[in-house]
């Protein structure tokens, strides 16, 4: 077996590479999406009035949190069907990845509602404005720049976790990496390109996550 | 088949891939722990060519997925003649990683350490070293434990992908056994739980305590 790096394998891996590269993106690009929404019925579950809600909605999120998420993708992948729902890998995919930050997700909007200062409710309640009114125009712009660099860490955290998906089958870089390796005996090209992908990718999302959060510190005045 | 006599079958194996777990989690808590120390001394330096390896190495371990480094320590190494053991390569690939986030929260914690400290060490003519080992780490370990403590956890959940380069730890013995049984639920369900009562009820306890600790050590 040839030893070192060959170019010429390289460029000829390299368009199927590219190509499950945009399967990778279009999956941290779901995931994320429903990862969104998860972090805001959680959320909900959290502020409800309802005690029990509550205790089961936190006990719920310490769970996923603090469980691996490769194992909860098997999880769905295998155990679903014996309940006769049948979910194509992709599907269960974006489902687990979409539960498991969304616990993470509910962290972020909560942590941004806590950061509206109090006094921003009790001068609405003086105002008389309704709590939907109140939401929409004055908690939420403000809590929404606070949260806004860890909603942006978790996309980076997302992109970085979608290999684990080639585990249950679904075709993204990772796995067409594994499979081109496997096909032509040789590893070190793919998951080398693998990486480099992965960093040309998430150091300019990193970047621009820091750059957004210094921006957001600016215009709450923040910055000393 | 019932949950009781499918523990009792194959409860032993899960609970041996457990120790496995808890040993990869040892070794690459040690691993990561070093690294982030150095790697976060190092980017707090005046030097730039120590600064900039710091940085090269933080945004290239936080900049590529763990998994993708795990296989490349495993699956790439031994073609430049390097061949590790699976646990090995396990524990390098975590240690590496970790010890990138690691050293963020150590330089963030030095630099929360308060400037006068620095000065008066500075005054008292102590030497750079010294000042460093003596005045400031010991100042740092309340600062940084509340956010290792949440990287730990997430380093217990880590461990998890050693078993796709065929560490036998629990999610391989749970992975095993469902290829075995098909039961699914039980046996990755049993998993999961071990894993929550690994992270909830011993870890996090144990890291609280640490914290306490540290606080008092500091007097708070």
């Amino acid at each position: 077996m040839e030893m070192g790096f060959r170019w010429d394998f390289a460029y000829e891996i390299l368009p199927q590479m590219l190509w499950a590269t945009l399967n990778t993106i279009i999956a941290a690009g779901v995931g994320y999406a429903i990862a969104l929404v998860v972090g805001l019925f959680f959320l909900l579950g959290q502020r409800t009035p309802s005690k029990i809600v509550n205790v089961i909605n936190r006990e719920l999120v310490e769970f996923i949190r603090s469980t691996p998420l490769l194992i909860q993708l098997f999880f769905v992948y295998f155990v679903l069907p014996q309940f006769g729902i049948k979910l194509s890998a992709w599907l269960c995919g974006m489902i687990t990845i979409g539960l498991h930050f969304g616990t993470y997700l509910s962290e972020v909007y909560r942590g941004a509602l806590e950061g509206v200062s109090k006094t921003q409710w009790e001068a609405c309640r003086a105002l008389n404005f309704s709590t939907v009114y109140t939401y929409r125009r004055i908690v939420l712009p403000q809590a929404f720049p606070i949260a806004i660099p860890g909603m942006g860490n978790y996309l980076v955290g997302i992109f970085k976790d979608t290999p684990l998906l080639s585990t249950i089958g679904v075709a993204e870089l990772f796995h067409a990496a594994t499979a081109v390796g496997g096909y032509n005996y040789r590893y070190l090209e793919p998951y080398t390109m693998v990486g480099i992908i992965f960093l040309t990718l998430s150091i300019p999302a990193a970047m621009w996550v820091r750059n957004l959060e210094k921006r957001v510190n600016v215009a709450q005045g923040k910055v000393k | 088949m019932s949950y009781f006599a499918f523990l009792a079958e194959h409860g032993p194996t899960l609970l041996l891939g457990t120790v496995t777990t808890i040993k990869v989690l040892v070794c690459s808590t040690i691993l990561y722990v070093i690294i982030s120390m150095i790697f976060g001394l190092m980017r707090l330096s005046k030097n730039p060519a120590i600064q900039g390896i710091a940085t090269v190495y933080i945004e290239f371990f936080r900049g590529t997925s763990l998994l993708v480094q795990l296989f490349w320590v495993y699956y790439v190494l031994p073609f430049f003649g390097l061949s590790l053991e699976a646990f090995v390569a396990g524990v390098v690939a975590l240690g590496m990683n970790f010890g990138a986030y690691g050293a963020e929260i150590v330089r963030a914690g030095i630099l929360a350490v308060p400037k006068g400290q620095w000065e008066a060490a500075h005054a008292l003519n102590f030497s750079p070293a010294k000042r460093i080992k003596r005045i400031i780490i010991p100042q740092i370990f309340p600062i940084i434990l509340p956010p290792a403590a949440n990287l730990t956890v997430e380093l217990l959940k880590a461990t998890a992908l050693v078993a796709l380069v065929t560490v036998v730890d629990l999610t391989f013995e749970a992975k095993q056994i469902n290829s075995i049984t098909w039961l699914s639920a039980q046996c990755f369900g049993t998993a999961l739980l071990i894993y929550y009562i690994m992270a909830r009820f011993a870890l996090v306890p144990f890291l609280r305590w640490l914290e306490v600790v540290a606080a008092r050590k500091v007097g708070r």
